[in-house]
């Protein structure tokens, strides 16, 4: 009965062991992640610089942005996008008159999770923003700093402390959103997982193993978040 | 942010300029909103939600009746694991914070586990991982037991209840903590016992301390529930998939779903602004 005993030789990393393909899975995991985080980032950062400084209907496209995408649920979301990304993208580069583009996976799912990721971070920069003293960045404009300057060399600086500690939650959102790419086909950890239980039948094991390599990645994730926050907090006076 | 008194608000927040351009926000926003359902209506095809539809079988599937009750599916799934899972929550933040060590070890350690681990997995974890071990025990396929073992609806019930009782454990625990020490100490010197400080000073100030995060926790919880159509129960994002299916429409059910968790979300929001309005809260 192989579902009731945990035989580990099946998490062997040579051939009738699958634990190199649930490293491979943890690898594409984090290649995913840190892609969407990425791109996530770039989305929040023009979010917040847009929700803060820009014109009534940029406000109003980005309030549309940041309520729907943390309204809906991430596997809707998901699909959604993976549907109509690739379809609006292809129909965009014909309209041109090149041939179709076979849209790889990974770009896909850092797409995806990317825009998700994007409406969340929209709403912790804007925070760590809207947090830094006013006066901070009237000085920076008494000084005659153009826009450009007061955001390079004042606000970005200044927003950095108090966005870690949101920014590290959306990372752990992101490693553990990933998974939901199983659902769509994207060969990450828990599709790897999915294969290997379902072909040994040691379902438990199997997601047990993936569940545990999850916890590791977090708990690495939490330790150097909280190592750059520290870093980052020097010289400032702690909170009551 | 529009609750604020006026004249901090307006320092401390660029945006605030009052109350007139957050209402005219909220009307672009709702001229938005109307503009995509017109458009979702237009160009969609919509005729599948007709009562009456009849498909290419001769059948009258009747999605419209399916998604009602695929809403209390999800509703049940929501509001059964929220009130359980609370219920779980408050010994788990307890014992973290006054607990002997065995306890407080077993407690953390859970909550780490469920918040470190995606919610994807914990659901397969129980229901391939568990679910694939009962059939080996001869005897529990004959016993009354076996119908509840083999429905996915209660491996996803469960896999809910106890997530929502690592997330809301660990915030209790946080709320426990924040409750100042004078406030116990006051209750102790008076002659409670443990348990009256408890129940009639530490765990309201600390239930209070917790309110405005509930709103968030219980909205993240609704969006884990179509988590639940990946092990065979049909909520509303599962009768979706089904109509994607039968249809061959791929965006109008998703659409269709996307619009009730938008509807969903803001009931409860309101919802709980409404309730922490009612509690009086003095901000020092």
């Amino acid at each position: 009965m192989s579902a009731m005993t945990i035989d580990l030789s099946m998490l062997a990393f040579s051939p009738p062991g699958w634990g190199s393909n649930l490293l491979r899975g943890l690898g594409h995991t984090i290649e995913i992640a840190t892609g969407a985080y990425a791109f996530g980032l770039v989305l929040g950062l023009g979010g917040a610089m847009g929700k803060l400084s820009g014109g009534p209907i940029l406000k109003v496209a980005l309030e549309v942005y940041t309520t729907l995408g943390r309204a809906i649920p991430e596997l809707i979301l998901i699909l959604i996008l993976y549907y109509a990304g690739p379809t609006l993208l292809n129909q965009l580069v014909t309209a041109y008159g090149y041939p179709p583009l076979d849209v790889n996976g990974l770009a896909a799912g850092i797409f995806v999770l990317g825009v998700v990721q994007g409406a969340y971070a929209t709403e912790v920069l804007r925070g760590a923003i809207q947090s830094i003293p006013t006066g901070q960045i009237e000085a920076a404009k008494a000084y005659g700093m153009s826009g450009w300057q007061r955001f390079a060399r004042i606000i970005f600086p200044a927003m950095i402390p108090n966005a870690i500690p949101g920014m590290a939650n959306l990372w752990l959102n992101v490693t553990k959103d990933s998974a939901l790419l199983a659902v769509v086909g994207f060969s990450e950890l828990m599709l790897e997982t999915r294969q290997a239980a379902g072909s040994t039948k040691a379902y438990f094991m199997f997601y047990m193993a993936a569940a545990l390599l999850y916890l590791a990645l977090s708990q690495v994730s939490i330790f150097i978040f909280n190592w750059i926050e520290r870093r980052q907090r020097r010289g400032q006076q702690a909170l009551a | 942010m529009t609750d604020q008194p006026l004249g901090t608000a307006a320092r401390a927040n660029p945006m605030a300029d009052g109350t007139w351009a957050s209402m005219k926000l909220f009307g672009y926003a709702t001229v938005a909103v109307l503009i995509a359902i017109g458009l979702a209506s237009w160009l969609g095809d919509w005729g599948w939600l007709n009562r009456d539809f009849v498909n290419s079988q001769g059948l009258k599937p009747d999605y419209l009746g399916q998604f009602i009750a695929g809403l209390g599916r999800t509703l049940t799934l929501l509001i059964v694991s929220v009130v359980v899972g609370y219920a779980f929550a408050i010994p788990i933040g307890l014992v973290q914070v006054t607990g002997p060590w065995p306890l407080k070890w077993l407690a953390k350690a859970f909550c780490t586990f469920i918040r470190g681990t995606p919610l994807l997995v914990q659901l397969w974890l129980l229901y391939y991982g568990l679910g694939s071990l009962f059939p080996q025990i001869p005897w529990i396929r004959f016993s009354p037991l076996w119908p509840y073992l083999r429905d996915g609806f209660n491996y996803a019930l469960l896999a809910f209840i106890l997530s929502f009782a690592g997330y809301e454990g660990e915030i209790m625990r946080g709320g426990f903590l924040a409750v100042p020490k004078g406030e116990l100490e006051a209750a102790r010197a008076i002659g409670m016992s443990s348990w009256t400080v408890l129940r009639r000073i530490w765990l309201p100030r600390a239930l209070l301390v917790v309110l405005p995060t509930l709103s968030g926790e219980v909205v993240s919880q609704l969006k884990s529930t179509p988590l639940a159509a990946t092990v065979t129960v049909f909520d509303i994002y599962g009768i979706g998939r089904e109509v994607q299916q039968e249809m061959f429409h791929t965006y109008e059910p998703l659409l269709l779903i996307a619009a009730i968790y938008g509807t969903l979300t803001a009931i409860i929001a309101s919802a709980f602004k409404m309730v922490e309005n009612l509690v009086p809260m003095k901000r020092g």
